[in-house]
């Protein structure tokens, strides 16, 4: 479930407009969240507490900086999106800022905006979140603000057919973005038949048909205390927290939590392919298949055995083969993307169109390599000590804090989860490695899609490949 | 779950985010730097942060595509590349191994006025990282097999940011239109002429030339003691001899005499329209009434160019000004509109200079030039959560010629602006005159290709 390649700071790459600055390396990351290895456990102590109405309130005091970020996870998303309805969820989330009982679009964008502060809502296939980040001066009006529009949106008309009118005109402007037009094609293969193959912002006829009524109703069932955590990070006390949540999100109302429907995805029978035509200099390559649910109890050993192959920046066997000694592409990279229900595992890279079977073979070969014989001691080594070395890197600021604390909580992984982790991590061993890579890679029925000037990439899949159209 | 962006990503303007510096500072910092210049030049800036057990360690040059030729334009990047690849001690790829195995990421950048190389690591691993930098300071390899390969990961890069996508296209095109003689003209990336040409000799001759440390900025922030450090930094760094920089030749860029306007068509789905302005640079006090300005048209989506061509008029899916004080010579300061479905091109761009009008017509409010500044100001702050992006904003503007030290004062000087110097400076700088403009037309996809009949394959559905 990829959009774009990241940056290495896992965000998204945004539109060039300026003379860019030129990194060494993008990295595919942040995907396995919550990768990482050993923390100070005296460090993350927050305290957690259930609110009269069902909300699941997480205070983490850090009083170094004047700052407030105060995040919400709303346990819903494009996986509840109706049938037919694919981009309903999304849409939710993009009015919730855009008008409230009391407060215009405008004046929400105003007020929050006057003290300088950033409220900002993003949709996903799991969950939904709501996020305000304040100086610390401002952390009641901060609450003030992200309650406003996850109690009271107001959802009006027009601002409901302008934000689709934009949503559709991204829509098409992401056909520009080669990664984008080949995850959503990757994503329609792996998940076939499961509401995880829709892109989160749903396609341009399901979205046209959805109306004010799906969205008030899709709000009204899905948007509860009892289904959302809040977690609130900063230069703010455990008493002053709690007041101020209870002052502002206390007349939420608790519902009837909705029903989940748990299918997992069904894995690919035989390998599928999928080349998609366009004038292009470079191929865009997605190699891949279902992958695991971040419960999964081989989460940790896939987590190494991942690094090595393909997560690991310049240490991993993908970017070694591909990059370094074949010159063959700027960015490879694998990833699992663990959802609540499994989600994908891809390699993703983008070669010139004439090397694209050279890249796909390297590719395969490293995938059969990894299953075939045990790694060695030193990558087991270097994987473990990186895993477990760089957790506290992914905690260094209120906003990761946050919005790490909220998928802990999230996820179920238990408190403990910071404290643990190194030792999850440590126990992971060669044959733990070589079995994961045996059970959840599979270079024989995968997805693979490929945008490119096919003329030029002539691309060979195998034999018994089913082409999709 | 990378998926669930918002649709207002496209907003998000320019640099990769992972290097988004954060708009100049404001109040004063609650950390202090400590400057310190080794006997051999390296000027060394420390920043006690004890907030987590982590570092960031940055050592920037001050060489980018600004100190390249005509005909080799992207050295600085293929240097950046190599770096990479090996010394004698460390060899090829041992650099970021090293790193990882520690805990830590490494990765480097590479713009028109620098080269920078970080490290992100836990504390106690601080020495580590600044015992590797020292040693690819001096004796970097160069393998000539070594960079033939890495001349198509280049290229590979190329055509992945600049070739297959079509603002990053313009904007390329549009700098050589703004830029004519100064350096700013050409891309920081090189074009494949320019790859193609590059030999070993250049890259060794640039790194001799400007990889000395009487050249360099070494940032440290994080959970160190000054004290502590500095010997260290003194043991691994003072032993590297200064070398005198050949005397600066680059041309300043004359000025602009009249409009000049690109036009790129090519296979797209919408119109982008860009409008650059020449405009100074931190040297000159406008530069901070011009960031107050840029904060007002584009900052949030209670700023003019958003309420305005996106929220009321409905005719762009984003829009977005920037303007970076921190550039070593006058640069441009420019708007983008990425046009919708169904607007008419020259309709937008007018309506993009209609805001502009606007703000020569008369001042703004006092309510939004408090919000500019408060934005501002809170930016600086919420920056100062990342040690990162704090060894960025100390090391950009030390490395451009600003010193780190205008950092601190820059709160001051953004306050002192007022309504009328808003206006004043979109006056004076934003006109027609001093204007380059590129236009983004997406032509008609061609006519497919034959589909090519994959070989092998069984069944199709």
């Amino acid at each position: 479930m990829i959009k774009t390649q990241t940056a290495e700071g896992g965000t998204q790459k945004a539109i060039g407009l300026l003379p860019t600055v030129y990194c060494l390396l993008l990295i595919l990351g942040g995907c396995l969240a919550l990768q990482a290895g050993p923390v100070q456990a005296a460090d993350i102590n927050p305290v957690r507490y259930v609110a009269p109405n069902g909300l699941t309130v997480l205070v983490l005091e850090q009083h170094a900086l004047p700052i407030v970020q105060v995040h919400a996870l709303v346990k819903t998303g494009s996986v509840q999106d109706p049938p037919g309805k694919a981009g309903l969820a999304n849409l939710v989330a993009n009015l919730l800022d855009e008008g409230t009982a009391t407060r215009s679009a405008t004046q929400l964008a105003e007020q929050i905006e006057f003290v300088g502060g950033q409220m900002a809502v993003k949709s996903g296939d799991d969950f939904t979140t709501a996020s305000v980040k304040v100086l610390k001066k401002d952390q009641d009006l901060g609450l003030e603000l992200l309650a406003d529009i996850l109690l009271r949106p107001s959802f009006p008309e027009k601002e409901l057919r302008r934000v689709r009118s934009q949503i559709l005109g991204e829509m098409q402007s992401e056909q520009d973005d080669p990664g984008t037009i080949a995850a959503k094609a990757f994503n329609q293969l792996v998940f076939d038949g499961h509401p995880y193959r829709w892109p989160v912002n749903g396609t341009e006829a399901t979205l046209a048909t959805v109306t004010r009524k799906d969205v008030q109703q899709f709000y009204s069932h899905e948007y509860l205390p009892n289904q959302t955590i809040l977690a609130v990070v900063g230069d703010i006390t455990a008493d002053q927290a709690k007041a101020l949540v209870a002052k502002h999100f206390g007349a939420w109302k608790r519902g009837v939590s909705p029903p989940r429907v748990m299918t997992p995805p069904a894995p690919l029978a035989k390998p599928v392919v999928k080349l998609i035509q366009k004038e292009l200099s470079q191929a865009t390559i997605m190699l891949g298949h279902l992958g695991v649910s971040r419960n999964n109890p081989d989460y940790y050993a896939i987590t190494v055995m991942n690094y090595i192959l393909g997560a690991g920046g310049f240490s991993s066997r993908l970017m070694n083969s591909i990059r370094d000694n074949q010159g063959l592409a700027y960015g490879v990279g694998s990833m699992f993307d663990p959802n609540l229900m499994p989600g994908s595992f891809m390699v993703s890279l983008q070669t010139r169109n004439e090397t694209a079977n050279q890249a796909i073979a390297g590719v395969l070969a490293e995938l059969n390599g990894i299953r075939d014989a045990p790694v060695t001691d030193e990558e087991l080594a270097d994987a473990k000590a990186y895993l477990m070395g760089s957790f506290p890197l992914r905690l260094d600021t209120t906003g990761k804090l946050a919005e790490v604390l909220s998928q802990v909580e999230f996820y179920g992984l238990g408190m403990d989860y910071f404290t643990s982790y190194p030792s999850w991590i440590e126990t992971v061993s060669k044959e733990d490695v070589l079995r994961v890579a045996k059970q959840y890679l599979n270079p024989t029925n995968y997805a693979l899609v490929v945008v490119a000037n096919q003329t030029k990439a002539q691309v060979k899949p195998t034999a018994n490949a089913t082409v999709a159209k | 779950m990378i998926h669930g962006c918002r649709p207002h990503r496209a907003l998000a303007s320019a640099l990769i985010a992972l290097l988004l510096l954060p708009a100049w500072p404001s109040s004063a910092r609650s950390a202090e730097t400590k400057e310190y210049v080794l006997a051999n030049g390296l000027k060394v800036l420390l920043v006690e942060s004890p907030k987590a057990p982590v570092v960031t360690v940055q050592i920037w040059y001050k060489v980018g595509s600004r100190n390249e030729i005509m005909g080799r334009a992207g050295l600085s990047h293929m240097l950046e590349h190599m770096m990479f690849k090996g010394t004698p001690k460390y060899g090829k790829g041992l650099f970021s191994k090293i790193i990882r195995k520690n805990g830590g990421n490494d990765n480097a950048f590479t713009g028109q006025d620098f080269t920078g190389y970080f490290e992100n690591l836990a504390a106690d691993r601080t020495e580590l990282a600044l015992e590797l930098e020292a040693d690819r300071l001096r004796g970097l390899l160069l393998d000539d097999k070594e960079f033939q390969l890495e001349r198509e990961v280049v290229k590979e890069e190329r055509r992945l940011r600049t070739e297959d996508d079509p603002q990053s296209f313009l904007a390329e095109s549009l700098f050589a239109q703004a830029f004519l003689m100064h350096p700013y003209h050409w891309p920081i990336i090189g074009w494949f002429p320019d790859l193609n040409a590059m030999t070993r000799e250049d890259l060794k001759q640039h790194y001799d030339t400007y990889y000395v440390p009487n050249n360099a900025t070494l940032v440290v922030v994080g959970d160190i003691k000054s004290e502590v450090l500095l010997p260290t930094i003194t043991r691994l760094f003072e032993p590297i001899p200064a070398k005198p920089l050949p005397a600066a030749q680059i041309v300043a860029e004359p000025e602009q005499r009249g409009e000049r306007r690109i036009v790129v068509k090519r296979d797209a789905q919408l119109p982008t329209i860009m409008a650059g302005y020449r405009v100074p640079n931190f040297k000159d006090e406008d530069a901070y009434a011009l960031t107050v300005l840029e904060s007002i048209l584009s900052h949030g989506k209670s700023a003019r160019l958003y309420q305005s061509l996106v929220y009321e008029q409905k005719k762009a899916l984003a829009v977005g000004a920037e303007y970076n004080l921190l550039a070593t010579d006058p640069e441009l300061f420019y708007c983008f509109v990425m046009v919708k479905p169904g607007q008419k091109v020259e309709d937008v761009e007018q309506a993009l200079y209609k805001e502009i009008a606007k703000l020569q017509a008369a001042p703004p409010s006092a309510k939004e030039l408090e919000r500019a500044k408060n934005q501002v100001e809170a930016e600086y702050i919420f920056g100062q959560d990342s040690n990162f992006r704090q060894a960025m904003l100390l090391a950009q503007a030390e490395t451009v010629g600003a010193g780190w030290r205008q950092v601190d004062q820059f709160v001051e000087r953004l306050r002192r602006v007022t309504a009328a110097d808003v206006q004043r400076v979109a006056k004076r700088y934003l006109v027609q005159d001093a204007r380059t403009v590129g236009i983004l037309i997406p032509t008609p996809t061609p006519p497919a290709a034959p589909a090519p009949a994959p070989t092998l394959m069984s069944e199709a559905r």
